[in-house]
């Protein structure tokens, strides 16, 4: 009987192995295990034996019943291996097609350069102001300083609207604004010093050609205390340009110049090499400067201004300068021509644009 | 504003090279434009000699040259009529850039013929528009002979970027004075006594315009002759690119360039009776010296004689008076005129001159006497003989009050600029900028010079002091530690702005910069109600000539010129403002995106077929950004009530109470056809300015989150509900069956057609059911189901599909 059983089990074990699909292993085993399976056959005869062969026979039967099933089990994780490793081999895709994927946009040039500019004043410790781009004479040219009859005032260079005859005085007057500086009014007449502030915006003037578009964009910094001197605008200004370019010893210079509503005024200029046609920001590795370039007009702001916006100049004093977002964004990222930036070419915006998922901050440094 | 580097050492005596001299005058404000050195710049350019001139075999007007250089003989194809064998010209060897052709020479062969070098025009040089022909030199010249040695152009001309401030640089003897007070050098005494008058001027002037002027001094000068200026000084104006034209004309421009003092010469002999000054009446006629007719504008100041007009005060002077090589008596002004007045008549008529940029600056009031003393004495030297007499000067009105006094306290400067200057140099600056100084206790009163109008208060006086010291000597503070206002620099319209403009552009918009303004027309389109408190004055065209009432127009006219270039699946944004009134609180800032063509294009493993953009892409970008900028998309009502350059029954408006939020759809076809658009076109405008703030009353902790252990059921339903059923209302309708347990409804399917009845529509719709204290049993859930069909029943009128 003993002989008998490892015969079965010699004889079973070879039909397991030759089973070479899940279906041929499965039939196998209904006709091992199953109901009437040869196994289930010979457990049925144990009923008819003696106690003592009945256990003897038993034992050896369950022995062979659960060497049997493992083996069964361990030769169906091998069918079922190679069944899904011939899936796999069968299963290649072309990587080199495009995947289904939602296309991203870019951001403009000019909210890239005004997001970076933001990024920079705000470490510095500049909060953002807002003002309107329809602006009246008082805010754009009374309150700046500008003399009647200067002929910024006139029409050649001013966009005009329509008077508001229900204003006051130099309120009347409509206008679109011709730089940023008039939120440096505003700002001052509705808030206590000490003011820290920048402000960007669409400006206007007209003109239009080459290098002037009828819109613009400017960016204005104000900061005023008790003791706020023109080295605090150098300070600034330096911190910032170096930043901005992303180059820390960017040579800068501070040359006397004219704003109406400034004194001292400076316009500032960085480094620069047009050596080979192109244009490099940046000095040379000896420290010497090859050509300036100008980059933004600055200076303390002027006794009248902050007279017009009710601050005593022999107690406060500070300063103010301006840029054109457009020249930046130029300058940095060498985009040639100033229209350009207002004629919606995807090709362009797609070319000069930023992603949308990588902005500015102050962590990795404003560059892009 | 040009001068040569001679000129300059006329009034500077210096010993500094041009390089510092150059640097020096960027430093104290005075920007160095261009310094120009013909001499280098013109090397090449030497005279030559033509031996032969040959006709060329294959062109009839072509001469084949054999030019002799100082180098040796070289072969010249040359088109000029005047090109013969014998002349001297000027010739430019092969290398050499040619200025007024832009080009760099380059040996080349011209109809088969070898050709090294060129022989020049007027025209090629930039002298002049002469290009009938090459250039012929006076056989004098030596082969080798520099042509700017020639044509008196070995001076090396600087040219300065005069701030309007600066009226007293618009003259080499003020940069003079600005480099002496740098420490450039001393300025050189000048004369400006007077010369003695021998008889009473026979013309008398009158000023009835005393606010267009406010002094005018004249003097007859009798028995002048009047001719070509001596060399010198018609080598100084043409260094600066004036053109020599008399000596009497070439004094009064000397001395705008030199002094900064325009003055007319009149021929006496031509002046009818007196002179007065008044202001001009609306369109009298006036012939100008720069050959150009006028009628005047009103109110300009008018030099008149008998005659009528014979000039404009500060800006021309008239032909009908003015000094020939004929002339010999002469009549000599030098006036004070308003700037505002000469400003004003300037951009009225569109006249641009010399001396209009000096008085629309203002000139030295005090120097209107030295000035016609210089000029009567340069005419006794230049024009004078033994014969010549001069008059006693007439003078009408008097100088314009210019003296002022300010007081100072040089501690000032430190405060203002951060910088240490002791008091002496300060004061020695001044006092060498022609500033007086007076001691006032522990201050001082310092009165700026006739020719400072531009200095009015002491931050003047410093700017004066530290750019004379040196700007770049002032040392940087860092301002990060210096009352920092705020940590959170942006304000909430802002964050939005820039939250809105990643949303869209992460979702596949690129972003534009359009315009602010639009065609009036196209304007009325886009709700502006033609509001003419929005149109401009003084458009730069009729494209731009109305502020712009929606940002969608500029976005679809792009995305059509992007269409026109083979882009026609398209998808652009915008942040910017739109006006409603002229008024500050008449803008308000817009996110605003459009989409155009197809929203799904062919591809080889697409979920959907290709498909146009509809109104549902709209809806999703503009709840995209509502979801950016921080607001629940379900707390927004929908309605109906779009602008109607939306598709009325395909576009809606989000409002949250009052306030419209956003509105999106498909653009109404009839606009589109007018905007000559054909592909479909949706957009969407969000209103940034009122989504509201979110509230935050735990500072920036967000409300504890609460998890269920249990699992999350979902149950799908299909209603049969009437066409005009919104969506919406029914999964509002189901899910208020039980607010607490649904945590979640979607429709998945909207079907009409076979099975539905006509005027009725079937939606699926999915609940998930999130137990929260215990798993649901079966009646509780059949109960929950039950409610649901029962809600979207009573509320909405729904059917449970069979």
């Amino acid at each position: 009987m003993t002989n008998d059983i490892q015969n079965l089990k010699e004889e079973i074990s070879g039909e397991i192995k030759s089973a070479n699909d899940l279906k041929a292993l499965d039939d196998m085993r209904v006709s091992v295990l199953g109901k009437k399976g040869r196994i289930t056959a010979l457990m049925k005869t144990l009923g008819g034996m003696d106690a003592d062969e009945r256990k003897t026979k038993g034992q050896a039967l369950n022995a062979l019943k659960n060497e049997i099933a493992e083996l069964i089990k361990h030769q169906e994780n091998a069918l079922k291996k190679q069944e899904l490793d011939a899936r796999i081999a069968n299963e290649t895709i072309d990587i080199t097609l495009s995947p289904r994927r939602q296309k991203k946009g870019h951001i403009h040039p000019i909210s890239q350069t005004i997001e970076e500019l933001t990024a920079i004043f705000a470490d510095m410790g500049f909060s953002v102001a807002e003002g309107p781009d329809i602006e009246d004479d008082f805010y754009n040219f009374t309150a700046l300083n500008f003399p009647a009859g200067h002929p910024a005032r006139e029409m050649q260079d001013t966009f005009f609207l329509p008077d508001d005859e229900q204003a006051q005085g130099e309120h009347i007057k409509k206008l679109l604004r011709t730089h940023t500086s008039s939120v440096q009014i505003r700002h001052m007449q509705d808030n206590e010093p000490p003011h820290k502030i920048i402000c960007f915006g669409r400006t206007y003037r007209s003109d239009y050609d080459m290098t002037h578009t009828p819109m613009f964009h400017q960016m204005e910094g104000l900061m005023i205390d008790k003791s706020t001197n023109m080295g605090h605008l150098k300070g600034c200004l330096m911190d910032f340009v170096r930043a901005f370019f992303d180059i820390d010893d960017l040579p800068i210079q501070f040359r006397p110049s004219f704003f109406p509503f400034v004194e001292p005024g400076a316009e500032v200029d960085i480094g620069c090499s047009r050596k080979g046609g192109g244009l490099k920001i940046g000095g040379n590795k000896d420290g010497s400067v090859d050509g300036w370039l100008e980059i933004l007009g600055c200076g303390m702001v002027h006794p009248n201004v902050l007279k017009n916006c009710g601050l005593d100049p022999e107690i406060y004093q500070g300063f103010a300068f301006g840029m054109g977002i457009e020249r930046m964004a130029m300058l940095k990222y060498g985009i040639p021509d100033l229209r350009t930036f207002y004629e919606s070419d995807v090709r362009w915006l797609e070319h000069y644009g930023f992603d949308p998922l990588d902005r500015p901050n102050n962590a990795t440094g404003v560059k892009s | 504003m040009k001068f040569t580097v001679n000129w300059l050492k006329n009034h500077l005596e210096t010993s500094v090279n041009d390089e510092e001299i150059c640097q020096t005058l960027t430093d104290i404000g005075l920007e160095l434009e261009k310094f120009e050195d013909k001499t280098a710049q013109f090397a090449a350019f030497k005279v030559a000699y033509v031996k032969s001139a040959e006709k060329h075999p294959d062109a009839d007007k072509l001469k084949v040259c054999s030019v002799e250089t100082e180098n040796g003989i070289e072969q010249i194809v040359c088109g000029a009529p005047n090109a013969r064998a014998g002349m001297k010209v000027i010739f430019a060897p092969s290398g050499t850039y040619i200025p007024g052709l832009d080009i760099t020479l380059k040996k080349t062969k011209i109809r088969g013929v070898e050709s090294n070098g060129m022989m020049v025009s007027e025209k090629e040089m930039c002298l002049s528009d002469a290009h009938e022909g090459i250039i012929e030199i006076d056989d004098k010249y030596e082969i080798g002979t520099s042509f700017t040695d020639i044509y008196g152009l070995d001076e090396k001309v600087i040219e300065i970027c005069l701030t309007p401030n600066r009226a007293d640089c618009a003259g080499v003897r003020g940069i003079a004075r600005d480099l002496a007070a740098a420490g450039l050098g001393t300025l050189k005494p000048q004369d400006e006594s007077e010369a003695k008058g021998t008889f009473k001027s026979p013309i008398n002037v009158k000023i009835q315009d005393t606010d267009g002027c406010k002094l005018f001094y004249g003097r007859v000068i009798k028995n002048v002759k009047n001719g070509a200026s001596p060399k010198w000084l018609q080598d100084m104006l043409k260094s600066i690119g004036l053109r020599p034209i008399s000596a009497l004309v070439d004094i009064t421009n000397l001395m705008t360039m030199d002094q900064a003092r325009p003055l007319h010469v009149y021929d006496a002999d031509k002046l009818q009776g007196n002179i007065i000054v008044r202001a001009t009446n609306e369109g009298e006629k006036l012939d100008a010296l720069d050959d150009k007719s006028y009628e005047t504008a009103a109110n300009a100041i008018g030099i008149t004689d008998d005659s009528g007009l014979i000039g404009l005060g500060g800006i021309v002077g008239g032909v009908s008076t003015s000094v020939t090589n004929d002339t010999v008596n002469i009549f000599v002004e030098s006036a004070y005129f308003n700037p505002s007045r000469t400003a004003r008549t300037g951009r009225d008529m569109a006249i641009q001159s010399d001396a209009r940029y000096r008085f629309d600056r203002g000139v030295d009031p005090e120097f209107t006497k030295g000035g016609i003393e210089m000029a009567t004495r340069l005419i006794l030297k230049l024009c004078g003989d033994d014969d010549t007499q001069v008059s006693e000067l007439v003078k009408a009105g008097d100088a314009p009050s210019w003296k002022r006094s300010i007081k100072f306290n040089t501690n000032y400067t430190e405060k203002l600029c951060g910088i240490k200057i002791d008091e002496k140099s300060q004061l020695d600056i001044l006092q060498r900028l022609g500033f007086e100084i007076e001691k006032l206790g522990d201050e001082y009163e310092i009165s700026p010079p006739s020719w400072r109008a531009d200095v009015e208060g002491k931050a003047d006086l410093v700017e004066e002091i530290v750019r004379i010291h040196g700007f770049n000597k002032i040392k940087p503070i860092s301002v990060r530690s210096e009352n920092s206002v705020t940590c959170s620099a942006e304000t909430q319209n802002l964050k939005n702005a820039r939250t809105a403009r990643a949303a869209m552009t992460a979702s596949g918009m690129n972003e534009c910069v359009t315009w602010s303004f639009m065609p009036k027309e196209l304007a009325a389109k886009f709700g502006s109600n033609d509001n003419p408190a929005l149109t401009l004055g003084n458009p730069i065209s009729s494209e731009l000539d109305q502020m712009r009432p929606s940002i969608l127009p500029n976005l679809i006219e792009a995305a059509s010129r992007n269409a026109a270039r083979g882009f026609e699946n398209i998808a652009l944004c915008e942040v910017g403002p739109v006006f409603k009134t002229s008024k500050p609180d008449g803008q308000s800032t817009i996110a605003a995106g459009i989409r155009a063509g197809q929203a799904v294009t062919r591809h080889w493993a697409a979920d959907q077929n290709p498909r146009n953009v509809d109104a549902y892409d709209a809806k999703s970008d503009a709840l995209a950004v509502l979801e950016a900028c921080g607001m629940a998309a379900k707390n927004v009502q929908m309605s109906r009530d779009a602008p109607n350059y939306y598709h009325s029954g395909r576009s809606g408006v989000m409002r949250l109470g009052k306030n419209i939020i956003a509105q999106f759809g498909e653009l109404h076809p009839a606009i589109l056809e007018e905007m000559g658009v054909k592909n479909s076109v949706v957009g969407f405008e969000v209103f940034l300015e009122n989504i509201p703030t979110p509230r935050n009353k735990n500072g920036a902790a967000k409300p504890l989150l609460k998890l269920s252990p249990f699992q999350p059921l979902s149950r799908d339903f299909a209603f049969i509900v009437k066409d005009d059923i919104n969506a919406s209302d029914v999964l509002r309708a189901a899910k208020s069956a039980d607010k607490k347990l649904i945590i979640d409804a979607e429709i998945f399917d909207v079907y009409t057609g076979k099975g539905v009845e006509g005027g009725y529509k079937s939606l699926a719709l999915n609940i998930k059911i999130q137990p929260l204290d215990a798993t649901l049993t079966e009646g509780q859930l059949e109960d929950l189901m039950n409610n649901v069909i029962d809600a979207v029943a009573n509320k909405c009128g729904g059917v449970l599909r069979g």
